[in-house]
């Protein structure tokens, strides 16, 4: 039993987190936000790829740097740290992790080595209208090698070169291109683009052949564990900025950080973050190691990671009072973020829901 | 990170395993927290096949092992589901404190027959008017010659009516600030002078006492630590505390879960109810949440590190699921909720049981509150609370009830 980073892994999420630093200020954020022509810095992109990050998990043969699943959620707790305004998550999390679990060896060897290169960004599309996905939810479908069908909204899906989409039938990569229109979305969090795709006769490839709903969810299994070191990264960083607010503001002729109201509302963002980053462990453990109890793991990971990183990122604000609520304070950015990073893999409620079904599953066997 | 066992620890879990499978089968285990003699049995057997104390050196009775050997030996034991509760604070607290702070000759008696089970200790710290400001402690000790005298009371003393010694912390100098006169001593529980009243408390049961000192006469041998010096003492003997209370027992998310399965819900089974799901699987996640931050602990002590007020975040969650997991299964019975007749009501009353413990639990050993203020101060480093006694001789302190 180990648990916790290995030496090799703290030196590489120390580095990453210097690299950020250097390179994605409030202000990068800020100017993805301010920008509705910009999707995402393209910059930071081309920056975190010659960095290797984008193939830490693939491996070599791929182009990858063939690292392990714990040095990406090193990474990937770093990212949500800095909010970058780049899409990571949707190329490497989701149509990577795909790729690995559904691809022929040929669309690896097609795919992979350019997503590590990071001349190919990758899009996840399986909404199609509000609330959960289900078999019956899904009405884009496949004939004769083409698909057809809308999806709505497609993080990343007007800058993706590569979309991975669920189909009646099961996941299909489609290439931009003919057939697929894109419409950019009014978002939450515009650091992060989203889109409505149009598919109209879209040359499509099957990936896999599994059914669709359960190779959608065992790439939102991976992806949850991923996501949860974002979300646990910015739920940190939200109570570093309101520890840091506590200590400099005034109020009543001491530190606002010395009444009790405070305190216990920043003990309260602390319990909630470790225990997030715990569960976080646990499922990059089993996400790592391919262990049985992934789904299970990565529910929890998941409902865990948006509770904690909800609450720090509305009470930073609170506790930042007015100012907490200007467009200036960086608070906003990670309020957004979490709104953002709760819903993108399917909402809390259902990853609660699902968690409780993993549980009936386990005590009926 | 990686959560299966290393091969020393693959061996030892077998071991232990196979131990417990064979010295169970002849002891007639089972659940028995209202047996003594079973209990102090059991300890027993356990010193004599090195699984009690395990993290302690085996020249004081322990078993020289690891801390996460001990995690593994109380995973394996809590599957026989048998009681340790009576040694709890004796061997997490008090004797740790005695090893700490007491002359090798008191340490050789006192240490193997704790170990052993023969003698059980308790912690007096509490007083009426010092709960959570731990310090405001009015017990007054006097020095006679070679002894002291000891007069005042005691509170929330778990375990007192049932113990040999005790570790009691006492006011020796009242004109200096309050942290500043105190000492820490040991003492027979059986001497003249002593007596112990348990407390009937909400829960319907008395596993509480207050102690009431009068003319109780000790030797200046049996001082833990300088006079004048108990503090430190007492905060050494704190840090210990919430570990062991953080991991209290009860109900959980699985009992509830079994519960639930075959519970009437509005329409059909309780588990079948979707807000009864959600708050289901927040429970799950808190308590994954516990055992998954109870391991990133262990593998910090593994690696020589000391556990920090972090581990106060076990009792916070730890009481208040309790609380919530018990009322839950409580209000779902509808007006049969109202029974609380183990005959008549699930897994024997258990979950009106923790309604009714858990108010208790989330006081014991720090409140709630008392245990943010720790987190926000200790951990996040905020200011303290203003201390207006800080400079105050203690004597000069306003006193209410």
């Amino acid at each position: 039993m180990n648990f916790d980073y290995s030496d090799d892994q703290k030196f590489l999420k120390d580095e990453a987190r210097k690299f950020l630093a250097a390179q994605c200020g409030s202000d990068r954020v800020r100017a993805v936000l301010d920008d509705a022509a910009t999707a995402y810095d393209a910059g930071l992109w081309k920056a975190v790829a010659a960095q290797g990050w984008l193939g830490a998990a693939i491996p070599e043969a791929f182009g990858g740097l063939g690292l392990g699943h714990i040095e990406l959620c090193a990474i990937a707790e770093e990212l949500g740290r800095a909010c970058a305004p780049i899409p990571f998550a949707s190329t490497v999390y989701f149509v990577a992790e795909a790729l690995m679990l559904y691809g022929s060896e040929t669309q690896k060897i097609r795919w992979l080595r350019r997503i590590a290169a990071g001349d190919v960004i990758g899009a996840f599309a399986t909404s199609e209208g509000a609330g959960p996905i289900t078999a019956r939810s899904v009405r884009s479908t496949v004939s004769g090698g083409t698909l057809t069908g809308e999806k709505i909204p497609v993080t990343d899906g007007d800058v993706a070169d590569l979309i991975v989409v669920l189909a009646r039938d099961g996941l299909y990569l489609v290439e931009k291109g003919a057939g697929v229109t894109a419409e950019v979305l009014e978002t939450l969090d515009p650091t992060r683009s989203a889109a409505r795709l149009t598919f109209t006769d879209a040359p499509c490839e099957k990936l896999g052949t599994e059914n669709g709903i359960a190779a959608m969810q065992a790439v939102f299994d991976r992806a949850a564990v991923l996501l949860a070191f974002e979300q646990l990264g910015g739920a940190d960083r939200c109570l570093e900025m309101a520890k840091g607010y506590a200590l400099d503001r005034y109020a009543f002729g001491r530190q606002i950080g010395g009444y009790q109201a405070i305190k216990h509302k920043l003990a309260d963002m602390y319990v909630k973050n470790e225990l997030a980053r715990s569960n976080a462990y646990y499922g990059a453990w089993a996400l790592n190691v391919g262990a049985a109890e992934l789904p299970l793991a990565a529910a929890t990971a998941r409902v865990a990671a948006s509770d904690a990183y909800w609450f720090a990122s509305k009470e930073n604000i609170q506790t930042h009072g007015g100012m907490g609520f200007t467009w200036e304070s960086d608070c906003h950015l990670y309020y957004r973020r979490s709104r953002q990073l709760a819903l993108v893999a399917g909402s809390p409620a259902a990853w609660r829901e699902r968690l409780v079904g993993q549980l009936e599953m386990r005590n009926a066997a | 990170m990686d959560f299966k066992d290393s091969d020393a620890e693959a061996t030892y879990r077998a071991a232990a395993r196979a131990w417990l499978d064979a010295t169970i089968a002849e002891h007639d285990a089972g659940h028995y927290p209202d047996d003594m003699a079973k209990a102090k049995a059991w300890q027993a057997r356990k010193a004599a096949g090195g699984y009690a104390c395990i993290t302690w050196p085996q020249e004081w009775g322990g078993g020289g092992g690891t801390p996460i050997e001990s995690v593994i030996f109380g995973q394996e034991e809590a599957r026989h589901a048998v009681d340790g509760s009576y040694f709890t604070i004796g061997l997490g607290m008090c004797v740790p404190t005695v090893m700490a702070y007491a002359d090798d000759a008191t340490k050789r008696r006192f240490v193997g027959p704790a170990v052993r089970g023969d003698e059980i200790w308790s912690q007096l710290f509490s007083e009426p008017a010092g709960g959570s400001d731990v310090a405001a402690i009015r017990t007054r000790a006097v020095r006679d010659g070679d002894d002291w005298v000891i007069n005042g009371q005691k509170v929330w003393t778990s375990g007192a009516h049932y113990s040999d010694y005790g570790i009691v912390l006492v006011r020796t100098n009242p004109d200096v600030p309050k942290h500043q006169g105190l000492t820490m001593f040991w003492l027979d529980l059986k001497a003249p002078g002593i007596e112990i009243r348990p407390i009937h408390q909400m829960s319907g049961g008395s596993s509480f006492n207050e102690v009431w000192f009068e003319d109780v006469r000790i030797s200046d041998a049996q001082r833990l630590g300088p006079v004048d010096g108990g503090w430190k003492v007492a905060l050494f003997t704190l840090m210990n505390e919430r570990l062991a209370i953080g991991t209290s027992g009860g109900v959980g998310p699985e009992d509830i879960l079994a519960f639930a399965a075959q519970a009437d819900g509005a329409d059909g089974p309780l588990l079948k109810d979707a807000a009864f799901r959600q708050r289901l699987a927040d429970w799950w996640v808190q308590a994954e949440g516990l055992r998954n931050t109870r391991m990133r602990t262990i593998t910090a002590l593994s690696k020589g590190q000391v556990p920090g007020p972090e581990s106060s975040i076990g009792k916070i969650v730890a009481a208040n699921q309790l609380q919530d997991i018990g009322n839950t299964a409580v209000e779902a019975g509808d007006q049969y909720g109202i029974i609380a007749d183990p005959a008549l009501t699930p897994l024997k009353g258990a979950f009106h049981a923790a309604t009714m413990w858990a108010p208790g639990l989330r006081i014991a050993g720090g409140t709630d509150e008392i245990l943010k203020n720790i987190i926000a101060e200790r951990v996040l480093d905020l200011p303290g609370e203003i201390r207006v006694d800080k400079d105050q001789a203690f004597r000069d302190l306003p006193v209410g009830a």
